[in-house]
């Protein structure tokens, strides 16, 4: 590649930074036929939920199981997340590294909550007698709504990674495309929450 | 010179020295080479290698398979071996054979085709390799502990699950995750280096078809493996976690398992033929002398034959009670996809019209694709139609269908395509007479082979059968399909001979020797380790041919001359995919009851298995923290490379 | 070469392949109404499709032999991007073709998925099981298996289903195949032929037995039909000769607890009644007293894979010989 890495003139970073150079923009197409696939990924897994969502087989139906209000305060707490994490890539644009690092950590921090509001949901259930093994509709539960919250934690823990690689590398043209793509990726993983909430949660509130 | 100069140098003439004449170096340096490497020209020699390592297994499984059935109630394989054989001898051939291939193909001619360095990731691409690698060993690890995947290549609940389905299953659960992986990531890595890389002048519509057909394939993989996996996932927690997605005494449903599978498997057809299609486009053009004709609607038969591609999937399930709707739907749509076929073998057989047709040994197996697709591809609407379905569906006719465009058509087309881009590749010609006896034991025993098998099939004979009964007409036809079968047998051998043979011959192949049209002939062979010395510019489709009959011997620079990024090369990609071999070994022996404690303990409680996680994901984070700077070829050295060529 | 001879010899071709390949048994040779059509359907789509090849062929050929390059020919053939009037010629002409193809699909495809509700429709319940095949019928409260016994030239509704892993019923010349699913139900409809003993086959891979987990269908006219009915319906004989009454013993000891012999009741394994009449052993193996030794004393042996256990070491030879000449009273 001879159009290197374009490196910093003067200490002046380009207006959008992410899309600088040739690995960014790179990057971030592949980062948008990621999520294509993952939400065929995704879909397959609604897919599989939807088909086997009235097989419970004598466990705990949604009705008895689910609590609303918890649910509304985690979709609550990680529809701000995003909010945040949008407020950290505007930070970005303003070349501002302090902000990004205090935006993506308060990202971080309701990522946190939600995951732990969700980790509590899911003792709750078993309690319940709403295992993993109960019947084909609690096994496509799990396996739908915690393929989700794995993709929270991974998220987690690749932001704060980021974070401590703005710390040490600053913002530049190698950075600038990762925070771009965190806050991609996180705004994905918020998009198949609401569904998730809808299709799990409310409709099966509805029955 | 610098000493990062030299040592860059030293590294460029190094790669060369070792296409050109063998090893100069040690064998530690040389391996390490190409364990580490991220260089797509490697990579896809990688591929080539762990294709063809899977074919011959696969093939011996399938010498074996036509062995046996060579004479009725024959006793020579068990029933139950029989069944693994035929499991292995699909999956191997379609993951492990077919479409490592046709990546090697894509690895060695896209990036070249449209005049870019390499790859948008040169990491990933490394790591799609070595999950394929691994993946495949992890298919294969059953043989070694007698416990084989034994439910057919598609795998279908309940024979496959919880209940019913032997232990062997899980290397093929595992195997296929891990490889798949692999060949998504790289569909991504085309995708992105198809639309962001290309030459300046190089508009969509100036592609080589081969590179289209790597492009639509790339999204057709994107679209299709995750389903693939979703399956895979929820069959392994069926299988290793208690879970009931296919249980159905706890309210599981076995047909979801198939349409998971074929909302995969029927694109998957598509993404093994369409750069087969691009091969054959590319090496019949060539060997007429003419560019191809209807460029235009062989790029949009190719995209609607990539749509419809998905439209189509529940043509493999006309017979489980879907019910008249959804059959008559599905074999309209699946009908249809026969009117872009036939646009584009039309679009074939008028590019030879008119045409000075050069029989070299590519070209015989490129134009013998032709009728030998159409054969198959009829079968495939004879198929298409739902209520006759009901007659054809898992008997020997759709075996003969699917290994007319399988063999008939994608071997056929790989084959061209080694013939064809073997100079460019490792700088030497593959032997013609060879490859012509190649062709004519190979296909001819391609015909004896599976010509029969349509009417074993419509006189009753049911596929995955490891005997037949005496006195049902089936003999002489079983035994004519298997004498085929040796044939094809010695045409592979033939085959490999010429390899090693031409392996030894000085790589002196001049760079264009077929008077091709596209850019990868215009470089020197062998290809320098940064491919363009400068980036080419494009002026037209077939930009080398029309840059040749204008006269000129070099492609015109679209840029000055500068110093070249290289990317490092890096041993992270066969660690991570170490990794998630022993993770999948430590899932799946779990609940294995082992003699010595100690091993016990670490399974049953997952310490393997979080331990090969532990080392996958931690050699993530080492990548995505280290800057990967790469290391710089300058314009002089360059030169001086070209001046050696 | 002008069209009409094209076409006609192309009927020629066909009428002299149906002729060739009835002789050839399964679905080239229908005896059924359901096989007929499928029949009709597979000969009108190979008929199209030869139609296409000779076309593709011949363009092929005369493209491959006249534009060979003559030696010393260096020059550049004509470089032709296209021509319109042909590409849309090649796109129309196969969307008819295409087009025939579908409405006759379209049309068979509902009149193949209707139920029968004629009243003298035969209705059997049949689950598919490793490796044997199970067929009751409720409407006379029989149960039986192996043998699909069926009135001639009658429509018969099979309700289908699997009590382990997908099985597929197939009788290649009375009608096409249906997966029999566990925990799913699949009703499907086909006509029989004249009197006469059609193979069985299952279609779907489902463990080491697949190949050899055939079944008969033993069409009678409906006089026998209605006796044969009548006759499962009637409480086994007593055994008539000490021997058989020895082997009546030795079966409730062993046998009973897997294969009922009266046929209203249920078992794990198939019910009996009727057995001696039955043509085969274990489905496919010809019904006398060498293979049902041979069954009785080691099952895999005979059909890898067989869920029944061995009782050659059970048995002893005097056992197995009464055993024997009791299940011949099994009529």
């Amino acid at each position: 590649m001879s159009d290197v890495h374009a490196h910093a003139h003067g200490g002046e970073l380009p207006p959008e930074p992410e899309r600088a150079t040739l690995d960014g923009r790179n990057r971030i197409l592949g980062f948008w036929m990621f999520m294509a696939g993952e939400s065929v990924l995704f879909g397959s897994l609604f897919a599989t939920f939807l088909a086997l969502r009235h097989s419970v087989m004598g466990g705990p139906e949604p009705k008895e199981l689910f609590s609303l209000p918890l649910v509304a305060l985690a979709t609550f707490i990680l529809l701000t997340s995003s909010l945040t994490s949008v407020m950290a890539v505007q930070a970005m644009h303003r070349h501002d590294n302090r902000r990004i690092q205090l935006w993506l950590a308060v990202t971080v921090a309701l990522g946190l909550a939600f995951l732990i509001l969700e980790i509590y949901e899911f003792v709750h259930y078993v309690h319940e007698g709403h295992t993993f093994s109960t019947s084909a509709f609690s096994s496509a539960f799990y396996t739908l709504v915690g393929f989700h919250g794995a993709h929270v934690l991974f998220g987690i823990v690749w932001i704060s990674l980021i974070i401590g690689q703005l710390m040490v590398k600053g913002l530049n043209v190698i950075t600038a495309p990762k925070v771009y793509i965190v806050s991609l990726y996180w705004h994905f993983v918020d998009l198949v929450w609401v569904f998730i909430f809808t299709v799990v949660y409310l409709m099966g509130m509805m029955g | 010179m610098t000493s990062e100069e030299k040592g860059v140098t030293s590294v460029a003439h190094a790669y060369s020295a070792t296409v050109a004449a063998g090893t100069r170096r040690g064998f530690w340096a040389v391996l390490k080479d190409w364990l580490t490497t991220v260089d797509h020209k490697k990579i896809a020699i990688l591929y080539l290698l762990g294709g063809t390592f899977f074919f011959a297994i696969g093939g011996i499984e399938a010498l074996l398979i036509r062995y046996q059935l060579m004479f009725p109630e024959f006793d020579a394989i068990p029933a139950q071996l029989f069944n693994e054989l035929i499991t292995m001898h699909g999956t191997t051939m379609i993951f492990f054979v077919a479409m490592p291939l046709v990546f090697a193909f894509m690895n060695a001619v896209v990036p070249l085709q449209i005049g870019a360095r390499d790859v948008a990731f040169p990491f990933v691409n490394a790591l799609g390799f070595w999950l394929f690698f691994l993946g495949g060993l992890m298919l294969n690890l059953g043989w070694f502990f007698q416990t084989v995947p034994d439910a057919g290549w598609t795998a279908y609940v309940p024979l496959s699950g919880a209940d019913y389905g032997s232990f062997g299953v899980n290397f093929y659960v595992m195997g296929l995750q891990i490889s798949g992986l692999g060949t998504l990531i790289g569909a991504i890595n085309f995708i992105v280096t198809i639309v962001n890389m290309r030459a300046p002048g190089m508009t969509f519509m100036r592609m080589p078809l081969f590179t289209w057909t790597s492009f639509i394939t790339s999204v057709l993989i994107l679209f299709a493996f995750p389903p693939l996996t979703v399956g895979l996932v929820l069959l392994m927690f069926d299988r290793l976690f208690g879970a009931n997605f296919f249980d159905v005494t706890q309210g599981g449903n076995v047909v979801l398992w198939q349409h998971f599978f074929w909302i995969f498997g029927h694109p998957e057809v598509y993404i093994l033929i369409l750069p087969a299609f691009g091969i054959i486009s590319e090496v019949v053009s060539t060997f007429s002398g003419k560019r191809l004709f209807g460029y235009s609607s062989m790029v949009f038969a190719t995209v609607l034959i990539g749509f419809l591609g998905f439209m189509v999937w529940a043509h493999h399930m006309f017979t489980t009670g879907m019910g008249a709707v959804a059959n008559a739907l599905f074999s309209v749509a699946t009908m249809l996809i026969a009117i872009p076929t036939g646009i584009k073998v039309f679009n074939w057989i008028f590019t030879l019209w008119g045409g000075k047709i050069r029989f070299t040994a590519a070209n015989l197996f490129a134009v013998s694709f032709i009728p030998t697709f159409v054969m198959g591809g009829v079968t495939g609407v004879m198929l298409a139609s739902a209520p006759a379905n009901f007659q054809f569906h898992d008997t020997y006719f759709v075996v003969a269908h699917f290994h007319y465009v399988i063999v008939g058509g994608i071997v056929m087309a790989l084959l061209a395509g080694c013939f064809y881009w073997w100079p460019k590749m490792f700088g030497r010609m593959l032997d013609e007479r060879l490859g012509k006896w190649t062709f004519w034991t190979f296909y001819p025993g391609f015909h004896l082979t599976f010509f029969v098998q349509h009417f074993l099939g419509l006189m009753g004979m049911p596929r995955r059968v490891y005997t037949y009964l005496d006195g049902q007409g089936w003999n002489t036809m079983n035994l004519i399909s298997s004498i085929g079968a040796f044939l094809m047998a010695i045409g592979v051998i033939i085959f490999l001979v010429n390899v090693f043979k031409t392996a030894a011959k000085p790589a002196d192949a001049p760079s264009d020797p077929w008077d091709g049209r596209t850019l990868e002939w215009s470089l020197p062979t062998p290809v320098p380790e940064y491919n363009f010395r400068q980036l080419p510019l494009v002026r037209g489709l077939d930009a080398w041919w029309l840059e040749k009959r204008e006269g000129r011997t070099h492609m015109t620079p679209a840029e000055p001359p500068g110093p070249i990024h290289m990317p490092s090369p890096s041993i992270l990609p066969l660690w991570m995919s170490v990794g998630l071999f022993i993770a999948a070994i430590g899932f799946m022996y779990a609940k294995e009851p082992f003699s010595i404690g100690f091993i016990r303990f670490l399974f049953e409680h997952y310490v393997i298995a979080a331990g090969g996680l532990a080392l996958f994901f931690v050699c993530m984070i080492i990548r995505s923290l280290k800057d990967d700077h790469g290391y710089h070829i300058h314009p002089e050295e360059a030169e001086g490379e070209a001046a050696h060529q | 070469m002008k069209r009409w001879y094209k076409a006609g010899r192309t009927a020629l071709i066909l009428a002299a392949a149906a002729v060739l390949l009835a002789g050839c048994g399964g679905a080239l040779d229908p005896r059924g109404d359901r096989a007929q059509d499928q029949y009709f359907l597979i000969m009108l789509s190979f008929g199209i499709m030869i139609l296409v090849m000779l076309v593709v062929f011949t363009l092929f050929f005369t493209a491959i032999i006249r534009f060979r390059r003559r030696r010393g020919d260096t020059g550049d053939p004509k470089q032709v991007a296209g021509n319109h009037r042909l590409e849309i010629i090649w796109t129309v002409i196969p969307f008819t073709l295409i087009l025939i193809l579908a409405s006759f699909t379209v049309v068979y495809a509902f009149k193949h998925d209707e139920v029968i509700a004629a009243e003298d429709a035969v209705n059997v319940q049949v689950v598919g099981h490793q490796f044997w095949w199970e067929f009751n019928y409720a409407d006379y409260g029989i149960r039986t298996a192996q043998d699909l016994v069926l009135p001639a030239n009658t429509w018969v509704n099979v309700e289908l289903t699997s009590a382990d892993v997908i099985h597929s019923f197939w009788i290649p010349q009375l009608t096409g195949k249906t997966d029999t699913n566990p925990g799913l139900t699949k009703t499907v409809a086909f006509k029989t032929g004249d009197p006469d003993v059609y193979l069985g086959k299952c279609a779907e891979l489902c463990g080491e037995g697949h190949a050899l987990m055939d079944f008969k269908v033993v069409v009678k006219n409906r006089e026998e039909f209605e006796a044969w009915v009548a006759g499962m319906k009637e409480p086994a004989p007593a055994p008539a000769t000490p021997a058989a009454a020895a082997g009546q013993e030795v079966f409730g000891n062993y046998c009973i607890s897997c294969h009922a012999v009266e046929s209203d009741k249920m078992s794990l394994g198939p019910n009996l009644k009727g057995f001696a009449d039955r043509l085969t052993v274990g489905g496919f193996r010809e019904n006398n007293d060498m293979w049902l030794r041979e069954w009785i004393i080691d099952p895999q042996e005979v059909k890898p894979g067989a869920t029944m256990p061995a009782f050659g070491d059970l048995l002893s030879e005097e056992e197995l010989d009464n055993l024997i000449e009791y299940i011949r009273t099994l009529k």
